[in-house]
């Protein structure tokens, strides 16, 4: 047993620490003198506290950058840890600016404080290796999210989502936890890397087998790929808009690279395949299954939905579909892919949701039929949303299209010498063709159908307004010169090796 | 120099989007003066440049970790297609002077889909066609959702859905041919060089060519043609005719044929008499020139009319293509220059000239208002559009259909009987719809319209000239594009398909 020096554990944990920190401050503040302002200014107040805690994490990560590897994996700190890291502080730092302009409630400090404590359990996900370490923090974003989804008190269709999406993320980590057992149980260990070398063998066993099942359901629920997708439509739908935005953005973030990281570390060496006339059993199969049956499933059902933010759920499950084919891929390059277009991907639904948020707060609800003439009542506003819709459909010049153009080259490039994984990349663009109907369709409520009579020009607030623009310019910039955030992407992992 | 068609383009769309509300007057002039402008550009480039031979606009690395690069280029068939869109963009403006509702709007999407347009025809990295070929898509959806006709949102998802699933196909086969290749290059140039076997581009090939055929009108997927033509504003129409059908068949043959040329060749065997994907895509081209002849002879729409002669006339286009001998090819993409003038003059006269000013398109009821005395410039500019489009010498459909047919009689020569079944149709349903539409029949009481319709306005009139000239300066002087276009096909980037099935 190597000791450790707690002051070097702290020193690793820094960036958490003052998250976790400026969570406790946000609440004193707001319980010792916040309360005597108006609800704007507290959101303002407490949001810019929770701004600032973030901007210093990130700071602390950027100018003094560790490596280091505690305990074989417990705690890690590589290139790659500290850049997922920053683009999920980046993305929380957003949800925040966007939560300044909301009214549901007026529990303003304990908001901030559960998304800055989902924001540490996000980052404590995505710098470690160890299975107890990987359930707890899991279980800390969680917690916080499924409170977050009920936030608004008022509204017991938010209650509703909330049970739904609390039972069914409470049975995904049994399934996990299940899994997580049978591993440790096979390799006598909880660090990643040390399971794959127990496991490593011939032949597939059987317990495995189902700790791979297991695993792969649990973590297919936090991600929401079908057929684990039943909490995502209630909770996109109603919960308040800025705790949706963030389930839907920076959760998907650290999610996903734990996803990668588990399968691709720990159960390294009982890949399968899945190309289409070889079919091993392994995790491969397993996934690639699933990223079939979501992107089948996302893509049709979301043709039939009428809310805005039901359509987005289920394009959600079908950009779940896509993005596990990364995983299926599980190079180098996949992962790359994987992290531009979950970043590219959460910039776009953020965006999204701030512009749902705006045009709620008018018209009371998100059915299709109150974005009617949304384009001549907010010409800025719609012009943005259409930005993130169509990078959502994959259209060029936009953020989504190259992400989708990457995915499948790393894709095809997985299985050098073979097509055997081109079903896989000809269903992917086939329902990425389906998807920009029901895309074209919010648009054309948007620009094409007249406003309802007697609609008058929606003003949104001006921070709003500008975020929404960077937003929207970023989806757009990142989409023209993907090499901006390529380029780190790559250093990262190749520096890191993964 | 010439990269700036598509700056301009796009910097026209971005400051229509600046100008404030209700300045439908400035929109219109804005837009005429980009367009102008980079058909200047692409005049001058052209006549310093008449040797036809590929040369580099702009080369930069894009993305490095994907070895794709921002690579401009032209070479003598893009030159001529670039014409066109110059062409076909200022005389789009011009028809569309009536345009009150959201002009400025309207202009932003049209600047958008001409940018993106004379993007395709200059890139030569596949990546960056593909990104063009696809921002194509959306302009083209609002233009025709927002200021159609006649069923126009059905008429505008079609065709976004049909162009969509075409470029979906296309980008499978793109992602395919890159992985193989392996050498971390999208360059059209490298990529044409690499010996992909003949397994992998038998079966890539029609994928691409498909994909690429859909939206130039190929029959059976032709079918978003007439019902998007139909429900287009007549800029729109105008277009989607005269350039964005052409990119279906540049695509067909800057990429699909060149990246792939062995897909071209014999199977080895034979099924139902065909032995190459060749011959089935000559024969569905085949298909289209009488299909859309005949169809067009039957309807009672005017606009349905002219629809589906355009589904005819680029059959011959892909016909052309498929005769893979130099008179048959050259002879296409010249027939892609003249249907690209041709189209877009019989749109304007049957869009903004009669069916703006009658509000019917229906052939019974124009009849009756016995144009050709209420509206002579109308019926004068129909009836020199119609003898073009039927191939009368003079005018460049003429020339090109002529080239395309002595390349089939080489290739096909069973088909060449079919075709010339075709043009014959040809002739009778435009003379049915001029005869129609214009001149009332006997026995008829003239029912002139009521209130009198407007006269026809002097920007429509330049812009009819401007159509009718070019296509006479084309039918008289053919060579003036021939002498670029047949150096181009000679140029290194087709050796694949001089050395494939050549004859």
């Amino acid at each position: 047993m190597i000791a450790i020096n707690d002051a070097q554990l702290l020193r690793l944990a820094l960036p958490e620490v003052i998250v976790v920190a400026t969570a406790l401050i946000v609440m004193a503040a707001d319980f010792l003198f916040l309360h005597r302002f108006n609800t704007r200014v507290r959101f303002a107040l407490a949001a810019g506290l929770g701004i600032l805690g973030c901007a210093g994490a990130i700071l602390r990560i950027i100018v003094a950058p560790e490596v280091a590897n505690i305990l074989n994996g417990v705690l890690i700190a590589t290139p790659l840890t500290h850049w997922v890291q920053v683009a999920i502080l980046v993305l929380t730092i957003f949800t925040l600016l966007l939560s300044v302009d909301s009214t549901f409630t007026q529990h303003v400090g304990e908001f901030v404080l559960l998304i800055l404590v989902a924001t540490a359990g996000m980052m404590f996900l995505a710098g470690t290796q160890d299975l107890l370490v990987i359930f707890i923090s899991l279980e800390l974003l969680s917690l916080s999210l499924y409170i977050l989804a009920a936030f608004n008190k008022s509204s017991a269709q938010s209650w509703e989502a909330a049970l739904k999406y609390f039972l069914f993320g409470g049975m995904s980590a049994a399934f996990l936890l299940f899994g997580f057992s049978l591993l440790y149980g096979l390799s006598n260990s909880t660090s990643l890397p040390l399971i794959a070398a127990a496991i490593h063998g011939p032949a597939l066993n059987p317990l495995l087998a189902i700790a791979i099942v297991t695993t792969a359901i649990g973590l297919g629920f936090k991600i929401a790929a079908a057929p684990f997708h039943f909490w995502a439509p209630d909770v996109y739908q109603e919960a308040p808009a800025p705790s949706a935005a963030f389930i839907a953005s920076g959760s998907k973030v650290a999610s996903f690279f734990l996803f990668f990281q588990v399968m691709a570390l720990g159960f390294a060496g009982a890949e399968g395949s899945a190309t289409l006339h070889n079919i091993v059993r392994g995790w491969v199969p397993v996934l690639a299954l699933m990223a079939a049956i979501s992107m089948l499933l996302g893509n049709l059902v979301a043709i039939r939905q009428s809310s805005l933010r039901r359509l987005l759920a289920y394009s959600a499950i079908a950009h779940a579909g896509y993005m596990l084919l990364a995983i299926v891929a599980h190079t180098q390059q996949s992962l790359a892919a994987l992290l531009y277009y979950v970043t590219t991907y959460a910039l776009a639904t953020l965006g999204a949701f701030a512009a749902i948020a705006v045009v709620e707060r008018q018209k009371g609800d998100d059915q299709l039929s109150s974005f009617d003439g949304l384009g001549r009542q907010s010409p800025v506003l719609s012009f943005c949303l259409a930005i993130f819709v169509l990078s959502l459909a994959g259209i060029p010049p936009l953020a989504g299209f190259f992400a989708k153009f990457y995915l499948f080259v790393s894709l095809l490039n997985a299985a050098p010498g073979s097509m055997g994984l081109l079903w896989l990349v000809v269903l992917a663009i086939a329902m990425s063709a389906v998807s920009l109907y029901y895309y074209l369709r919010v648009l054309k409520r948007v620009y094409v159908a007249p406003p309802a009579a007697g609609a008058t020009v929606i003003h949104s607030p001006l921070l709003t307004k500008v975020i929404v623009l960077v937003l929207a310019a970023a989806v757009a910039i990142l989409g023209c010169a993907p090499q901006l955030l390529l380029r780190w992407i790559e250093t990262a992992i190749q520096s890191s090796g993964i | 120099m010439l990269a700036w068609t598509i700056y301009l383009s796009f910097l026209g769309a971005a400051a229509m989007l600046l100008l404030p509300r209700g300045r439908t007057a400035s929109a219109r002039i804005l837009a005429l003066v980009t367009a102008v402008a980079g058909f200047a550009i692409t005049l001058s480039y052209f006549l310093q440049h008449r040797t036809g031979e590929m040369l580099t606009i702009v080369r930069v690395p894009w993305v490095p970790t994907l070895g794709i690069e921002y690579h401009l280029a032209a070479d003598g068939i893009s030159i001529t297609l670039v014409l066109l869109t110059g062409i076909i963009a200022i005389s789009g403006i011009l028809f569309s002077w009536n345009i009150e509702e959201r002009a400025k709007e309207f202009f932003a999407f049209y600047l958008l889909l001409i940018g993106a347009v004379y993007g395709v025809f200059l890139s030569y990295d596949l990546f960056l066609l593909f990104v063009f070929y696809e921002i194509v898509i959306i302009p083209k959806y609002f233009l025709i959702a927002i200021w159609g006709s006649t069923r126009r949102e059905y008429g505008a998802m079609k065709l976004a859905l049909y162009s969509f699933v075409g470029s979906a196909m296309v980008l499978i086969g793109l992602i395919a041919a890159y992985v193989v290749a392996g050498a971390k290059t999208t360059s059209l140039i490298q990529l044409a060089q690499f010996p992909f076997s003949p397994h992998f581009q038998m079966g890539a090939f029609p994928l691409v060519f498909v994909g690429f055929a859909i939206l130039a009108g190929m029959w059976p997927f032709h079918t978003w043609a007439p019902t998007g033509h139909v429900a287009a504003p007549t800029a729109a129409s105008m277009l989607l005719a005269g350039v964005v059908m052409k990119l279906g068949a540049y695509g067909c043959l800057r990429v699909a044929m060149v990246l792939l040329p062995l897909g071209l060749g014999p199977w080895g065997i034979h099924v139902l008499g065909l032995g190459s994907w060749r011959d089935v895509f000559a024969l569905l081209a085949v298909i289209g020139i009488i299909y859309g002849a005949s169809v067009a002879l039957v309807q009672k729409d005017f606009k349905f009319v002219i629809g589906y002669s355009s589904v005819s006339h680029m059959g011959f286009i892909l016909l052309g293509l498929m005769t893979l001998n130099q008179i048959g090819i050259s002879g296409a993409v010249l027939q892609m220059f003249s249907h690209g003038i041709l189209a877009g003059l019989l749109f304007a006269v049957v869009g903004r000239m009669v069916y703006a000013r009658t509000h019917t398109r229906d052939l019974a009821a124009l009849n009756a208002m016995n144009l050709h005395k209420v509206i002579p410039f109308a019926a004068v500019t129909f009836v020199i559009a119609g003898i073009a489009s039927m191939g009368l010498p003079g005018f460049s459909g003429f020339v090109a259909e002529l080239m395309i047919l002595i390349g089939v009689w080489r290739a096909y020569p069973l088909l060449a009987l079919c075709v010339g079944f075709g043009i014959i149709v040809g002739v009778v349903y435009i003379w049915r719809a001029m005869q129609n539409a214009f001149f009332i029949g006997p026995g008829i009481l003239p029912a002139p319209p009521n209130p009198p319709l407007p006269p026809v306005t002097i920007p429509e009139r330049i812009g009819a000239v401007i159509l009718i000239a070019s296509s006479v300066l084309v039918g008289f002087y053919p060579q003036m594009l021939l002498n670029i276009v047949v150096p181009a096909l000679n140029s290194p980037l087709f050796n694949g398909l001089h050395k494939g099935s050549w004859q």
